[in-house]
C-alpha cells in the first residue's frame, strides 16, 4: 500500500492534497445545525447528476415526443419512476439546502472580509442553479413548463431596442417550440452543469485557502499553537466527515419521504397542470413558476409597466438577485456573528426573510389586489434591507467578541 | 397622508375578500377516498373502464400486459374480458373512436386519460362521475355540474338506473381508483418501498451517530493534538 503511495505520490500530489484539503484541514470546533447544508449541496448536486445521466439515456429532446418519454420513463423503464422522482425531489431538496446555506452566511457574516470571493462565487452558483432548475423544468414539455418558458423567455423582449431581436435570437424561433426545447436540453445537460461543476470547485478552492468562518465569528488562525495549528481547528477528516454522514443520512431520510410518499408534494414539487402535454393554443388559468423562482417573479409583477414597457419589472427582478453580491460590501458592521450584533441588523434581517418568505409565497397566488399590495410592501422592505444596511449595521451596541470559541 | 393610506388598506383588503368570493364560486369536490391497494376495487374498476369508457376514452400511456401483471388477471382473461380491439398483448390501451368521428359526434375529442388523476386529481373525477343532471337543452340531454355544456353523455346511467346509490358510489369509487392506478402504475410498490428505505436509513442514522460520538469523544477543549 504505501508502496503504491509512494508511486503514486511521485507523480501526483495524492497524499498532500488529501492532507491539505481533508486530514490537515483545520476546522473550527464549533460547527452547529448550520453547517451541515454545504455538505448537503454537494451530495445533491452528485445525486441530479447521476440520476440525470440514467434519464437522458431516454428522454427524447423533441417537441413530439417529450412528454411521452417522460411517461415512458414513468412506466416502462425499469426503475425509470424512482430516477426521475429523485431528479425532481432532488430540484426542490437542492433549492432547501442552497437556501438554508445561504441563510448561514447572514446568520454568522460569512460573507465578511476575508471571505467576499466565496460569497461572490457562492451567488453566481445559485445563479447558474436558478438558470439551470428553470430549463429542467421545460424539458418534460408540460403545460405549465412550456407556458412558464414562454412567460420567463418573453420578459427578454422587452429589452429596450434589442428586445424582440433578442427573443428570437434566444428561442431560435417566434415562440417557445421545439427550437428552444433543444437547446434548453443542451444547456441543462452539459454546459449549465459544467459550469456549476467548475464554480463549486472554485468555491471549495475560495474557502480552504481563507478557512471555514463559525457560529462565533471568530477567525481561528489568529490563534496558533506552536505547530503553527489553530488551538480551536479541528482536522475536517475524521471529525467533520464523520459528523457530515450524520447529517446526510437525516438529510435522506426527509428526502427519501417526500420521493416515496408525495413526490408531487401537493403541486409544489410537481405541478398537476404539468401533468398535461403542453399546448400552445390553450392558456392555463394560473401560470406560477416553483417555489423556488416565485419571491423573484413577485418582484416582477409588483413593479407596474412604465411608459408601457414591462422593462423596469425585468430590471428589478434581477436587481433583487443581483444586489446579493455587493452584501459584503454593505455591511459596515465590526462583528460578524449574529450572537455579538447589534439589535437592528436582528430586527432587519428577521424583516428580510419576512420578506422572502412572503414574496415567494404572493408569488404562486393569482394576482388579486390586495395581493397587488402586499406584493409591493413586501419588495420595498426586501430591497430596504440592502439599501438601509450601511445604515443598521453602523448603528446599535454588539456584543464584545470573546477571543477564542465559546463552547 | 395616513388617511389616504388607510382608505387604499381597507379598499384593498375588500377588493380581496370581494375576488377571492367570486372565485370560491365554483362546485365543491367531494373526497374520492380511493385505496390504490385494493385490488378487487381496482379490477373492478379496470372492468368498468373498460366496458364504458375505453370506447372513446385512451389511456394510451397504460399496456395491456401491464395492467394485468400490476391488478393480478392472467393474460387470458385480460385477452377475454378486458380487450375489444387490439391484438397484442403488449398494446397500448387505444380506444377505437376515430378522431374524426369524434368531432363530428360530440363536438370535441374524448381526452386521453392516462394522467387525469394527476392533472385533475381524483376528487375532481369523483365528483364529475357523480354530477350528471338532466338538462333537456343539453346534446345528450345530459349536463354536468362541474363542466358546463359537457359533450360526453352520461354513459353510467344504466348503472345508476340498476344499482343501488351504494353500489353505483362503489363502482364510481372503483373507476376514479383505477384511474388513480393508470396515472400512475408506480405507485403500487413506491409506498412500500419507501418504508423499507426508511427503515434501512433508520439503522444507518444509529450508527452513523455511534461512529460520530466514538470520533468526537476527543474533541474536548484543548484535548484534541494534531499527529506528529
Amino acid at each position: 500500500m504505501d508502496n503504491n503511495k509512494n508511486w503514486i505520490d511521485q507523480r501526483f500530489p495524492l497524499t498532500k492534497v488529501w492532507n491539505e484539503h481533508l486530514a490537515e484541514y483545520y476546522t473550527p470546533r464549533n460547527f452547529n445545525f448550520w453547517y451541515f447544508f454545504g455538505s448537503l449541496a454537494i451530495l445533491v448536486l452528485v445525486m441530479q447528476i447521476v440520476t440525470g445521466i440514467f434519464l437522458t439515456m431516454h428522454y427524447k429532446p423533441d417537441e413530439a415526443f417529450a412528454f411521452a418519454s417522460v411517461e415512458y420513463i414513468m412506466r416502462d423503464v425499469n426503475w425509470g419512476w424512482l430516477m426521475r422522482y429523485l431528479h425532481s425531489t432532488g430540484a426542490s431538496a437542492f433549492f432547501v439546502v442552497i437556501y438554508l446555506h445561504m441563510y448561514r452566511g447572514l446568520l454568522y457574516g460569512s460573507y465578511k472580509s476575508p471571505r467576499e470571493l466565496i460569497w461572490i462565487l457562492g451567488m453566481i452558483l445559485y445563479i447558474a442553479l436558478m438558470a439551470e432548475a428553470f430549463m429542467g423544468y421545460v424539458l418534460p414539455w408540460g403545460q405549465m413548463s412550456y407556458w412558464g418558458a414562454q412567460v420567463i423567455i418573453s420578459l427578454f423582449g422587452s429589452v429596450p431596442v434589442i428586445g424582440p431581436d433578442l427573443l428570437i435570437w434566444i428561442l431560435g424561433d417566434y415562440a417557445v417550440g421545439d427550437p428552444a426545447l433543444n437547446r434548453f436540453f443542451a444547456l441543462h445537460v452539459i454546459a449549465l452543469p459544467l459550469i456549476l461543476v467548475v464554480l463549486v470547485f472554485l468555491h471549495i478552492v475560495a474557502l480552504h485557502t481563507v478557512g471555514s468562518n463559525n457560529p462565533d465569528g471568530i477567525e481561528i488562525k489568529k490563534n496558533k499553537d506552536k505547530n503553527g495549528i489553530p488551538k480551536d481547528g479541528i482536522p475536517f477528516h475524521p471529525y467533520y466527515s464523520v459528523k457530515d454522514i450524520v447529517g446526510v443520512v437525516v438529510f435522506l431520510m426527509l428526502f427519501s419521504a417526500v420521493v416515496f410518499f408525495a413526490p408531487a408534494m401537493n403541486g409544489y414539487f410537481l405541478e398537476s397542470a404539468n401533468f398535461i402535454e403542453a399546448n400552445q393554443l390553450k392558456t392555463p388559468e394560473h401560470i406560477a413558476p416553483l417555489w423556488y423562482l416565485t419571491p423573484f417573479y413577485s418582484v416582477l409583477r409588483a413593479i407596474p409597466p412604465m411608459f408601457g414597457s414591462q422593462f423596469p419589472g425585468v430590471v428589478g427582478m434581477f436587481a433583487a438577485l443581483l444586489i446579493l453580491i455587493a452584501l459584503p460590501w454593505l455591511d459596515r458592521s465590526k462583528v460578524k456573528s449574529i450572537r455579538y450584533r447589534s439589535w437592528p441588523y436582528k430586527v432587519a434581517l428577521g424583516v428580510l426573510v419576512l420578506s422572502f418568505v412572503m414574496l415567494g409565497w404572493l408569488g404562486m397566488q393569482p394576482v388579486t389586489p390586495l395581493y397587488a399590495i402586499l406584493a409591493r410592501i413586501f419588495t420595498i422592505s426586501y430591497f430596504g434591507f440592502f439599501v438601509l444596511m450601511p445604515w443598521f449595521t453602523a448603528i446599535g451596541k454588539t456584543k464584545p467578541v470573546p477571543e477564542r470559541l465559546t463552547e | 397622508m395616513q388617511k389616504t393610506l388607510k382608505k387604499i388598506l381597507i379598499a384593498g383588503i375588500f377588493a380581496g375578500i370581494s375576488v377571492n368570493i367570486l372565485a370560491a364560486n365554483t362546485v365543491n369536490l367531494t373526497a374520492a377516498n380511493t385505496n390504490i391497494f385494493d385490488k378487487k376495487s381496482l379490477q373492478n374498476g379496470a372492468y368498468l373502464f373498460m366496458n364504458n369508457c375505453s370506447g372513446c376514452h385512451s389511456i394510451s400511456f397504460m399496456r395491456y400486459n401491464r395492467l394485468g401483471k400490476d391488478l393480478g388477471i392472467a393474460d387470458s382473461e385480460v385477452r377475454e374480458n378486458l380487450m375489444f380491439n387490439a391484438s397484442k398483448i403488449g398494446s397500448q390501451i387505444i380506444s377505437s373512436m376515430p378522431q374524426e368521428g369524434a368531432v363530428r359526434w360530440f363536438g370535441a375529442t374524448p381526452p386521453d386519460l392516462s394522467l387525469s388523476a394527476r392533472s385533475r386529481g381524483t376528487d375532481w373525477i369523483y365528483t364529475y362521475l357523480h354530477s350528471f343532471y338532466s338538462d333537456p337543452k343539453a346534446l345528450f340531454g345530459v349536463n354536468n355540474k362541474l363542466i358546463e355544456n359537457v359533450s360526453m353523455p352520461d354513459v353510467l346511467w344504466h348503472l345508476k338506473q340498476s344499482k343501488s346509490p351504494q353500489d353505483f358510489d362503489k363502482d364510481v369509487r372503483d373507476i376514479t381508483n383505477f384511474l388513480d392506478y393508470v396515472s400512475e402504475p408506480a405507485k403500487l410498490i413506491r409506498i412500500n418501498l419507501g418504508y423499507k428505505v426508511l427503515g434501512f436509513l433508520l439503522i444507518l442514522l444509529i450508527l452513523a451517530y455511534l461512529l460520530k460520538k466514538e470520533y468526537w469523544k476527543d474533541v474536548k477543549y484543548g484535548k484534541w493534538r494534531a499527529k506528529k
